[in-house]
């Protein structure tokens, strides 16, 4: 089963170059590109049962052992991550192909998106610090391209914050890399979790927390997340969905991974770190109250919730980071759909401004009730999937006694549904203060859909139903990752081969 | 040896982060070239001192240079030339569309200032 392991990263590459080469035949390009995705899922869920039955799984690349080699290595966490990020590229792939003029028809649109895939799934599969950077590069240069595909000013603008503050956090983290080597020797996870221990204290918590910066601005941490509002809005709807969804969660992944292999720590909750995670949150959602476009408030509340996952990990218990790992499955999911239906709303009437929407419950009923059901899941409202992740969160809380941290999470979740009625209100409800251009209108009155557009965007919605559906095994699954988190020697031996 | 590549990382990190901070992009790809520079020997030293080309059969493994750090070093070069020719593309985009390359504030900064603006006009 271990050939299955690096199946996710090399053949979205391979197929990339396969579609640079046809980059004139669009009709090859979306077959490969859709059947090359699916069986990338395919061996995510397979990788999944595997590692969930017989425990994490590492390959050596090139042969070379650890930890000298470049590890892949899946333990249930990884797979976890696979398995929702393949299907949720999967899903935006195919409504990228369906957006009658977005990015799909942009020269290079294919391969890039590939890449982006290929980066993702790598970062998850990182067993060296190295690679991960590399892995990291690997997804951000095709971002970089992604969000700047169309040329014009506003995205020439944003785009030149986004390469720079990015370029900037990978020079630190290359920084951060030398100096682990220059101290331990190793950049290997696994052979680090040995040594780092051996090192003084104040050395250890200068890298923890170089670390921390490191993935913090790729997280969007406050006080380090002034770049994504502003820049994610400008691209193409797939392009922002799928950053949304999958980019900053890569952060939130590296974090938790080496906060728990790396600086595991017996102390209990880390006040550094819901600190953190109480300011992003709140942060991000009064951010979000302040917009008038579905897009930059959505963007808004990507940083809302990144400070939940940080939460969840900041209490450094089992059930904490089992939450954090819940709320962000759930997250991936419903935040990827929000932005696939602002996409909707964009492509049916020629804007995203709430001032110059309205009305579309009548003449959008379909994009209303996407809008709704993840809207709502988003706040956190019973049955939904925000629901069960926020409710794992805030037991995680009171079990350690942290009622300020959970206070702060409640009030921001009231605030949430706040914003999401806004957008309601704004985009479903009422009649428009002026015609919107009505680009998509049919004979009558009724706005169009594409059907490739909106099918992915209900399979998400009806995943994230799934999610909290089947809300007890998805949890006792995170349960068990967050475990084998907690106690890393069986990951540990999986990668030296001891 | 390892003493002066220490200062001259000191200088290159210190020289990028001034150059980061101005306005105009072609000078904040110069400093992250730069800094890039600086984090690339500092990985170079991380690997301890210099030493033979580490070869199969050429020699004691005791007398190697740490190759590691080079197969990194060499990996994270590539990585920022391409990124730095990217954005110096960007700049040229921007140069042509705007016919200067200085980064623009971003829409929140320039609705804030609008407002002060207008509020220093009502007084």
């Amino acid at each position: 089963m271990r050939v299955l392991i690096p199946l996710p990263v090399v053949l979205p590459l391979l197929a990339a170059a396969i579609s640079m080469a046809l980059h004139r035949r669009a009709l090859v390009q979306r077959l490969l590109g859709f059947v090359v995705l699916t069986v990338s899922l395919a061996a995510t869920i397979a990788v999944l049962v595997e590692v969930r039955a017989d425990g994490p799984v590492a390959t050596q690349m090139g042969a070379w052992p650890a930890p000298i080699g470049i590890t892949l290595v899946a333990d249930l966490f990884a797979a976890i991550m696979l398995v929702v990020s393949a299907a949720t590229v999967l899903a935006v792939f195919v409504y990228a192909i369906g957006s009658p003029r977005t990015a799909d028809a942009a020269l290079f649109f294919h391969p890039l998106y590939l890449i982006l895939a290929a980066g993702v799934s790598a970062s998850f599969l990182a067993g060296d610090l190295f690679n991960l950077f590399v892995a990291f590069e690997v997804m951000l240069s095709a971002s970089y391209v992604l969000i700047t595909l169309g040329g014009t000013r506003d995205q020439v603008r944003t785009g030149m914050t986004y390469v720079v503050i990015s370029l900037l956090a990978s020079t630190l983290f290359v920084t951060a890399v030398g100096l682990v080597y220059a101290a331990t020797g190793t950049v290997n996870m696994a052979d680090l979790a040995a040594k780092i221990g051996d090192l003084p204290e104040g050395v250890r918590e200068g890298l923890g927390l170089l670390l921390l910066v490191v993935f913090g601005v790729k997280a969007a941490i406050f006080p380090l997340f002034f770049w994504l509002p502003d820049s994610y809005p400008t691209a193409p709807a797939p392009v922002t969905a799928i950053f949304a969804g999958l980019l900053t969660k890569v952060g939130v992944y590296a974090i938790i991974r080496t906060q728990t292999l790396l600086f595991p720590t017996d102390d209990g909750p880390s006040l550094l770190l819901l600190a953190i995670a109480g300011a992003t949150m709140l942060v991000g959602v009064l951010g979000a109250i302040a917009q008038n476009d579905v897009k930059r408030l959505l963007s808004f509340h990507i940083v809302s919730q990144i400070g939940y996952m940080i939460m969840g990990l900041g209490f450094f218990t089992v059930a904490g980071i089992a939450g954090a790992i819940f709320f962000i499955v759930h997250q991936i999911v419903v935040k990827t759909t929000l932005f696939l239906v602002g996409g909707l709303v964009e492509n049916a009437t020629g804007t995203g401004a709430l001032n110059r929407l309205g009305g579309l419950l009548h003449r959008a009923p379909l994009i209303a009730v996407l809008f709704l059901l993840s809207a709502l899941s988003l706040a956190g409202i019973p049955p939904f999937s925000g629901f069960v992740a926020k409710l794992a969160l805030v037991q995680a809380g009171l079990e350690v006694d942290r009622f300020v941290i959970v206070g702060v999470s409640l009030g921001v979740s009231l605030l949430t549904l706040y914003s999401m009625t806004k957008i309601w209100a704004g985009v479903f409800w009422g009649a428009p203060e002026e015609d919107p251009p009505l680009v998509g209108a049919r004979g009558d009155g009724r706005l169009a859909a594409p059907a490739l557009m909106v099918v992915p965007t209900g399979a998400l919605v009806l995943l994230s139903l799934a999610i909290a559906g089947a809300a007890g095994p998805v949890y006792n699954l995170c349960r068990e990752a967050a475990t084998a988190l907690s106690e890393p020697s069986a990951y540990v031996r999986v990668v030296m081969g001891t | 040896m390892i003493l002066t590549l220490a200062v001259v990382i000191g200088v290159l990190y210190a020289l990028g982060t001034y150059l980061l901070l101005q306005r105009n992009l072609t000078r904040i790809v110069l400093g992250l070239v730069i800094m890039g520079h600086g984090a690339n020997l500092l990985l170079l030293v991380a690997g301890g001192p210099a030493g033979r080309a580490p070869l199969v059969g050429a020699g004691p493994e005791s007398t190697f240079a740490d190759p590691l750090p080079q197969a990194m070093a060499l990996t994270a070069i590539v990585i920022t030339f391409g990124v730095a020719a990217f954005l110096l593309a960007l700049a040229y985009r921007s140069w042509m569309l705007r016919a200067d390359d200085d980064v623009e504030d971003d829409v929140e900064d320039r609705r804030i200032r609008r407002r002060t603006d207008e509020g220093a006009d009502a007084q």
